[in-house]
């Protein structure tokens, strides 16, 4: 068990991770009505040093204004809330909106930072927390931005190259300013789609933190380096605090280095990481969650 | 009841597009992604090009109290603000200044399951904040451009809609509003009839089981006849139809569990008295325990074979945490009438086999396989087939959906062509599960049922759909197959009811749990209650879809989605709270007894009353007849082989071969399927620099912050059944075997399953050479032992599917005999695991085991249409003592890659090797190929081979493990352009990566698009 604290020390050191403040990194994970992705979301967090509580949306919803007291960090995780029916994340996000939606709002305005990945990101989208442009608290705003069916109609499970802004709010991953990083990509509804002002204020704001990117390392809208044809190949967005951040593509699903598809290849050329890369997304979160 | 109509569509403000001049970054036009599918599909499949296809969701609430004004709030919740527009009411059909449409409305049938409707309605419950009383039915209107109303008629029953499930109109416009829902059911409950059987000749109980979908023989209806006889009373037709269900060829194994008289081709009878399940499935697992034992291979209190053959999936152990739980199971016949539906319910059922055995496990990963006719089958079809290309869509379709939306990606997937799966389609759905070894302080694989317990269903409502699917699938296909046997699959109602139970297990709020499959309540509550020794239930107390189920059908039903839990009643109120606080249905029916009997009421009436002594054990087993000739075949005359298998025309082999369905990608069909979720998969379905090479086995990791990993392979041969089925179950398990092994599987933590599926092998006047078929059926069970024996790869599980068979405008199809065998293996340190790809410049390429001219049904003779008969033979103890010789020089560091022959030989292995490893591989084929041709080295499929690399430093090494194995070094991974080059006396023929890549995806859709 040594060997495994130590380590899990190395990785905190790879990570930039303070070991003894990320223990005081609360995360919760919601669960529940289809949503999937929370052993990996949870042993994520837990990797990069955090304390995880995993936690059905029902129980969240009857804690009522206490729902996300306690923690500095609330996942919305991926899978498919209530089938992906009528639209993605519509279902989950209506009954969140009606039942949590002001002390959503009330987390993220005290300092709360929020990760939707995916179905996630669909969700904070549908319950307007992004982009968030021009959200007063204590409420939720309006839907500004959607995602759309992928151009090429159907779920699809593809590696995807992104590279993060260089200029981005983005609390999450402002350490991963002009890197590159890849990850799974898994999604049938991901298309950003959005309004010409609400547009111009995502760029003002510099509120699209990462991109697909082609093997020229340039934001691209062709199929199949971008999997579904979002604009200038947006494939997250932040909101102007930068403390709330969604992603269409799943860093937790790449959480061990043998989860990339060439890791034998690295292996044999002795260039395989020793942790997956997805980590140093969530480890941002946590850093952001303990320097405040 | 009130019924509102929304209409919600793409809004067109997003998908007119803009002029270049005036376009926005931000503003790209928006595609109506659904619209423009279904318009590739008509293309695709009839050659149809519409100019324009417009898609719209419709949504028809039928709610209890709801206000006109309450109607537009629910309205306002369901569109999305930014892509869409709708209305309560109708959306004007024709654009201003535009052409009239044609406007098609899909539906669905009255009854069948609507989980998008189900969700609507949730929503509309949400926003109004307050429970709903009523029904939402959903429908999809396509406006479409550009084809004319009879060019659209005609493509609606081959494209459009599955008329067993959907309807379908084309509105004349303007389009008049319509409010009329699909509702289902009727007021009255069907009384429970009694069937007079006493009194009914041989002629009149045959008619019974025919008209009745019973499937029941004349024996089997005697013997009910007699035993109500000695009653003094006829039963009820719940009771004539829950025996029918449970003595069903899909749920007993007559054919596996009965005494055969099988005659060799000398003439010689020899009888196998214990039938073949018990004789060489059961006999080769618990012969493999005794060895075990006798070796002290595992610890006397942790045996690796922990629950096998009793629940309803078999159980290894793993680590002291865990347990491996894996269950595979077919759903040809549904799949044949409705291939989504139909393949969806193959895989979400089978995911509530591993869920439901001993206390619950949890789902980790999926496999599947098809067997079906050819995509490009040009042929005329008899009536009531549908084309192999729509099945195949439509089954892939189904098993996406639920597969993705249960959060299970999948592990293995395999397609197989050939036409004689016209008739019938293979549908193979597998799932493994982790099991804790222990969960609420108790072990996880026992069920603890006590008397007193109580019957508590769980999960979806009761319909008719799926009634008759046990005996249904005991049957071949005809035109009267019932529609009831379509069943739709709601993943989001299972994954909801499986997170409960995975709660409720770690609560230890249950004691005893079995999947509602076929049968239904009948099956599951009648097997459970031999637990206890008896069951009483009330099925007045069922939640149903609709009213007016007559009590047999509530007790059989196949409604998806349930299961059937047994609930101490200290734990009952606990159990129901969680069950409303997750949104699950869950109902008490009854309780679990120590009658001897399994009894069922509706209300007041007696609907079932069996002693479980006739229930489960009164079925009248008879004596089978097997007699065995070898096939008898003008063979080809060899000198056409000579010519094909020269140097020269090595290139031009090689290409059909990779041109052909069964080698062709599909990479772009499987990467619909989620295979990453859960984030634990190191060895991925699809491999290599491009990550379209089907990997030799895969390698998921068990529990995150672990290592332990479960590697995953088949094997399948229904070709070589042609000549000799023993020869094709050996080859089966040894593919499987070897796979696991090269990616790094122990070899003594080995399991086995085995999916049968036979075309009917009872002899009959429609069937006259069942005899044979069932000595097939007996070859292939001794293959089946002999490999699982010498290999220590015991079968945990299995499934058998007997009458694969289509009598349609009297034409008969019937499959080959066709026998899935998947193996589970388990590694220590996932980190260790080895892929087929090449990695380094400079290493050496070894086949290990002997290549022989063995030509016989391989891929590669049956493209030319040659008749061979010198099958791949696999000599399973030398095979035995080669592969612990591999897994030693492996585990030594030895090998850097490794892969297996297959179909298609050296050849094909050699070639997925060079595409996946980007480099240049030479092989020197004269040096190799000793006495044999350049062709039949490269394409036979001998058995028992290993195609890896290693670095040149383990020559001495390699020569000391596998010298005495066969090893031969065949050549070298070069740098260069990338690509295969085979090197003989005539030259060299060079194939680049990319031109092999070409080949490969050469059938595939869009796959060079853009």
């Amino acid at each position: 068990m040594q060997t495994e604290a130590n380590t899990q020390q190395q990785v905190h050191h790879a990570l930039g991770i303070d070991s003894t403040r990320a223990r005081d990194v609360r995360v919760l994970v919601m669960t529940g009505y289809g949503l999937n992705c929370e052993a990996e979301t949870r042993a994520g967090f837990e990797m990069a040093g955090a304390q995880v509580c995993e936690r059905h949306v029902s129980e969240v919803i009857s804690a009522g204004r206490q729902a996300f007291t306690g923690f500095e960090i609330v996942a919305c995780i991926g899978g498919f809330s209530f089938g992906d029916h009528i639209a993605s994340g519509r279902v989950y996000a209506n009954r969140l909106r009606g039942q949590l939606g002001d002390s959503l709002a009330t987390f993220v305005d005290d300092g709360g930072l929020v990760i939707g990945i995916c179905n996630g990101f669909q969700t904070l989208v549908k319950l307007g927390l992004l982009p968030g442009v021009g959200r007063k608290g204590p409420k939720l705003a309006p839907q500004t931005v959607s995602l759309a069916h992928n151009e090429r109609l159907g779920y699809r499970n593809s590696w995807v190259r992104l590279r993060f802004a260089t200029q981005s709010p983005c609390q999450w991953t402002r350490h991963l300013a002009g890197e590159l990083l890849e990850m799974p990509s898994r999604h049938g509804e991901g298309k950003l789609v959005w309004g010409p002002e609400v547009g111009s204020a995502i760029e003002a704001g510099q509120l699209v933190p990462v991109r697909y990117v082609d093997h020229n390392n340039q934001p691209t809208e062709s199929w199949p380096a971008n999997p579904n044809g979002s604009p200038a190949g947006a494939a997250g967005l932040c909101d102007p605090s930068g403390r709330v951040f969604g992603i269409m593509p799943h860093p937790e699903a790449y959480i061990y280095p043998e989860a990339h598809p060439d890791w034998q290849r690295q292996r044999a050329t002795g260039s395989l990481p020793s942790y997956g890369l997805g980590l140093r997304v969530l480890a941002g979160g946590v850093r952001a969650a303990y320097s405040g | 009841m009130p019924v509102f109509r929304f209409e919600i569509e793409t809004h067109p403000d997003l998908t007119r597009g803009h002029s270049p001049g005036e376009a926005k970054r931000e503003m790209l036009p928006q595609v109506d992604a659904r619209g423009a599918a279904l318009g590739r599909r008509l293309q695709a499949h009839l050659g149809l090009q519409a100019t324009d296809i417009r898609s719209r969701s419709v949504y028809l609430c039928a709610l209890e109290d709801v206000t006109q004004g309450e109607a537009a709030d629910i309205l306002r919740a369901l569109v999305d603000p930014v892509l869409e527009h709708g209305t309560v009411g109708m959306l004007p059909d024709q654009p201003d200044g535009a052409d009239a449409p044609e406007v098609v409305e899909i539906g669905l049938r009255p009854g069948v399951t609507d989980s998008v409707g189900r969700s609507v309605l949730r929503a509309a419950e949400d926003c109004l904040g307050r429970s709903l009383t009523g029904t939402v039915y959903t429908a999809t209107i396509y406006r479409v451009w550009g084809l004319s109303r009879e060019q659209l008629s005609s493509a609606a029953a081959k494209l459009l809609y599955n008329p067993l499930i959907e309807t379908l109109q084309i509105h004349d416009l303007p389009r008049r509003l319509s409010l009329t829902v699909p509702r289902a059911g009727q007021s009255q409950v069907p009384p429970v009839a009694t069937v007079p059987v006493r009194g009914m000749d041989d002629e009149a109980l045959l008619q019974l089981s025919q008209r009745g979908m019973l499937a029941l023989n004349l024996h089997e209806m005697k013997a009910i006849a007699a035993h109500f006889a000695g009653l003094g009373r006829d039963p009820t037709d719940a009771e004539l139809e829950c025996l029918a269900q449970t003595w069903s060829e899909h749920c007993k194994h007559k054919i596996f569990a009965s005494p055969i008289f099988y005659t060799d081709p000398a003439g010689n009878t020899r009888v196998i008295k214990r039938g073949l399940f018990r004789t060489h499935i059961r006999g080769a697992t618990e012969a493999i325990a005794e060895v075990r034992t006798a070796q002290g291979v595992d610890p006397e209190d942790a045996p690796f074979l922990v629950s096998v053959f009793h629940d309803n999936a078999g159980v290894v152990r793993l680590s002291e945490a865990d347990h491996l739980v894996y269950k595979v199971e077919t759903h040809n016949s549904p799949s044949a009438l409705d291939p989504y539906g139909g393949a969806m319910t193959g895989i979400v059922g089978v995911n509530r086999d591993s869920l439901g055995t001993g206390l619950g496990a949890d789902l980790l990963t999926n496999v599947w396989g098809y067997c079906l006719g050819p995509p490009d089958h040009d042929q005329p079809l008899p009536p009531g087939l549908m084309h192999p290309s729509r099945i195949r869509e439509g089954v892939h379709a189904g098993v996406i959906d639920g597969g993705n939306q249960s959060g299970i990606p999948y592990s293995r997937g395999f397609e197989l062509f050939d036409t004689r799966y016209l008739g019938k389609p293979l549908v193979y759905c597998g799932t493994v599960a982790v099991m804790p070894v222990q969960s609420a302080g108790q072990p996880t694989h026992e069920k603890r049922t006590k008397v007193g317990d109580r019957v508590v269903m769980l999960g979806g409502r009761i319909g008719k759909d799926g009634i008759h699917g046990a005996t249904f699938s005991s049957v071949e296909l005809d035109e009267d197959s019932p529609v009831q046997a379509v069943q739709i699959g709601d993943p989001i109602t299972q994954k909801m009811m499986a997170d409960f139970l995975l709660e409720a297990r770690d609560r230890g709020l249950y004691s005893g749990i079995t999947d509602n499959g076929a049968g239904g309540l009948s099956s599951s509550v009648g097997e459970m209650a031999e637990a206890t020794g008896g069951a009483h239930i009330d099925l007045a107390k069922a939640p149903l879809k609709y009213p007016g189920l007559a009590p047999w059908e509530i007790l059989i039903s196949e409604a998806q989605e349930r299961m059937s839990v047994a609930v101490p009643p200290e734990h009952l109120e606990a159990f129901m709270a969680l069950a409303r606080a997750r949104e699950v249905e869950a109902t008490d029916l009854g309780c679990f007894t120590d009658s001897g009997r399994f009894v069922v009421d509706y209300g007041q009436t007696r609907v079932v009353d069996l002693t479980l002594e006739f229930l489960h054990n009164g079925v009248p087993l008879g004596e089978l007849q097997a007699v065995w000739q070898p096939p008898t075949r003008a063979l080809t005359n060899p000198e056409q082989v000579a010519s094909a298998s020269s140097a020269n025309a090595l290139v031009d082999e090689l290409r059909t071969l990779l041109t052909s369905h069964n080698f062709a990608s599909h990479e772009q069909l499987a990467r619909h399927y989620d295979h990453e979720v859960k984030g634990l998969s190191v060895v991925k379905p699809l491999i290599g620099v491009h990550r379209d090479i089907p990997s030799t086995a895969t390698v998921m990791r068990v529990r995150h912050h672990r290592h332990e990993g479960v590697v995953l392979a088949e094997g399948i041969h229904p070709h070589y059944s042609d000549i000799d089925t023993y020869a094709m179950a050996t080859a089966a398990v040894d593919e499987g075997v070897r796979r696991v092994l090269c990616a790094g599987a122990r070899l003594d933590r080995l399991s086995a399953l085995d999916n049968f599926c036979w075309p009917d092998p009872i002899v009959s006047a429609k069937n006259p050479d069942g005899a044979h078929k069932l000595a097939q059926l007996v070859r292939a069970c001794e293959g089946l032992r002999d490999a699982c024996e010498t290999y220590g790869a015991p079968l945990i599980s299995g499934k058998d599917s007997m009458k694969n068979d289509a009598y349609l405008g009297g034409v008969k199809i019937s499959i080959p005999p066709t026998l899935l065998i998947s193996v589970m293996g388990q590694m220590p340190d996932v980190r260790k695991a080895l892929e087929l790809a090449p990695l380094c410049v400079g290493d050496d390429i070894y086949v290990v085991g002997e290549t022989r001219d063995e030509l016989g049904a391989s891929q590669w003779a049956r493209l030319h249409g040659w008749e061979l008969d010198s099958v791949p033979r696999t000599d399973l103890v030398p095979c035995m003592s080669r592969y612990r010789a591999f897994v030693r020089a492996r585990d030594a560091g030895r090998v850097r890659s490794a892969h297996v022959t297959s179909r298609g030989g050296l050849a094909v292995a050699f070639a997925h090797m060079a595409m996946a490893s980007g480099l240049q591989l030479e092989i020197d084929v004269d040096g190799s190929r000793g006495q044999l041709s350049p062709g039949a080295w490269l394409f036979s499929e001998s058995t028992g081979r290993f195609v890896m690399t290693a670095g040149q430093e383990h020559r001495d090494g390699l020569r000391r493990h596998l010298g005495a194995h066969g090893l031969i070094r065949v050549g070298s991974v070069v740098a260069g352009p990338g690509g295969l080059s085979l090197q003989t006396n005539a030259g060299t023929s060079m194939l680049t990566s990319e031109q092999l890549r070409t080949w490969f995806h050469a059938r595939e859709e869009g796959r060079h698009a853009n």
